[in-house]
């Protein structure tokens, strides 16, 4: 979807009253002194050190990506990164990372990727550690959303699992919400069996689905995967993010993932980021922009 | 005052470093190996590799993704081995040595390591 595509999007008061806007925006600049709707914006991948063909200038497009936040003119309540940030873990590359994503006018979140944790997890924490996060898990209430933020890559062996632990985390942290509160649930990979093949799945992961089905509405949003991807199992509804950095092939379409070339003039209208508000009715509405 | 001399080439010699972005360092230079094994198309060849006590072993990424050879029991770790990327192994103890790629745990081969031949 084109950036001029996205123009639409629902305001509501704190009575719940939604407006659809229309593309002139003159309602939405009405009202959005008066609504200041509840958003977040979802990055991912932004694989800082990467410096191939297929995205010479990863540094560049998260800098765009960036600049477009900040320029959105309801700044989101927060920014989450889900993984990804650097491409080896390097300590340089967290560095970059860390004074680009620095700039962010609206506070950040990051969960740790596959490869921001090479070798050990220590650069990860050491930069974006969370001080009620020991463990790089936790939850947290917000616009009326109950957060979840799980991390899938800390065990070696297996790709994508959460671990009886963190599991555990979830069920009691979960045992507390009502049914009707909304949830939304971070990740790096995906949390359902989206493509085992080239390892895009979380083992686990049903064990986590199982206790998100007696909510009434359920956003698992995710990275790794390089691409816009919507999957709905009843009352959950996923959704992978595009990168930051390149993309990746769809699933199967390609004899192994990787980074995907497209015409230099293509790149920006692949990569992106997403806002997420609450919708009416409960669920969440989730609006893919992308860079150009 | 001249003991910041050598601090100060230090913070120059660290910029110029990082000016130079992620662009790929020098290589280290490669000693003489029994066997190298590739890394492509998201395999370990050969697998299983076998080789002698005090062998060693190079590993070359030849695949466009980054990988890692990691001992499955972590007693060894090349860390993220980027496109091109080479790392060196010997292997000091006869046994059989599987391990993997952390960033792709499917990625799965073995080295086996039989005593030295007798001279």
């Amino acid at each position: 979807m084109r950036r001029k595509d996205f123009i639409e999007h629902v305001g509501w008061t704190g009575a719940g009253i939604a407006w659809s806007l229309s593309a002139t925006g003159l309602l939405g600049a009405q009202r959005a002194e008066a609504a200041s709707p509840f958003s977040f914006v979802q990055i991912s991948d932004s694989h800082i050190g990467f410096t191939r063909p297929e995205n010479p200038d990863v540094a560049g497009t998260l800098r765009k990506t960036i600049e477009d936040i900040n320029a959105l003119p309801n700044q989101p309540a927060f920014v989450v990164h889900t993984g990804d940030v650097t491409h080896l873990s390097k300590t340089t590359e967290f560095d970059d990372a860390k004074q680009l994503l620095g700039t962010l006018r609206a506070p950040l979140i990051v969960l740790p990727g596959e490869h921001d944790v090479i070798g050990s997890s220590k650069n990860f924490f050491a930069n974006f550690a969370r001080t009620d996060a020991p463990s790089g898990w936790f939850s947290f209430d917000q616009g009326g959303i109950h957060f979840v933020s799980l991390v899938n890559v800390f065990n070696f062996e297996i790709d994508g699992k959460l671990g009886q632990e963190q599991i555990d985390f979830v069920e009691k942290d979960l045992a507390a919400q009502k049914k009707s509160t909304p949830i939304v649930v971070f990740g790096h990979v995906p949390l359902y069996a989206l493509y085992p093949e080239w390892g895009w799945t979380t083992e686990d992961g049903t064990k986590v689905l199982a206790l998100l089905r007696r909510f009434d509405a359920v956003t698992v949003l995710n990275g790794h995967i390089h691409q816009i991807i919507q999957h709905t199992e009843g009352n959950i509804r996923f959704a992978t993010a595009a990168a930051t950095a390149y993309p990746q092939p769809a699933p199967g379409t390609a004899a192994k993932p990787g980074p995907l070339k497209v015409p230099d003039d293509k790149l920006l209208s692949v990569l992106g980021y997403r806002s997420v508000e609450l919708a009416t009715g409960g669920g969440t509405k989730v609006t893919d922009r992308a860079l150009g | 005052m001249n003991k910041l001399i050598p601090s100060l080439a230090l913070v120059a010699l660290t910029f110029a470093l990082h000016g130079a972005g992620a662009r790929a360092a020098t290589p280290p230079a490669l000693l003489p190996a029994a066997l190298t094994i590739h890394i492509k198309d998201f395999k370990f060849n050969p697998t299983p590799a076998k080789i002698h006590v005090g062998d060693r072993v190079t590993f070359v990424n030849d695949d466009d993704e980054p990988h890692t050879v990691t001992a499955a029991d972590k007693s060894y770790d090349s860390e993220g081995l980027d496109t091109s990327n080479t790392w060196q192994h010997v292997y000091s103890k006869p046994g059989t040595y599987k391990y993997f790629c952390e960033l792709h745990p499917y990625m799965k081969a073995v080295v086996v390591v039989t005593p030295a031949p007798a001279q």
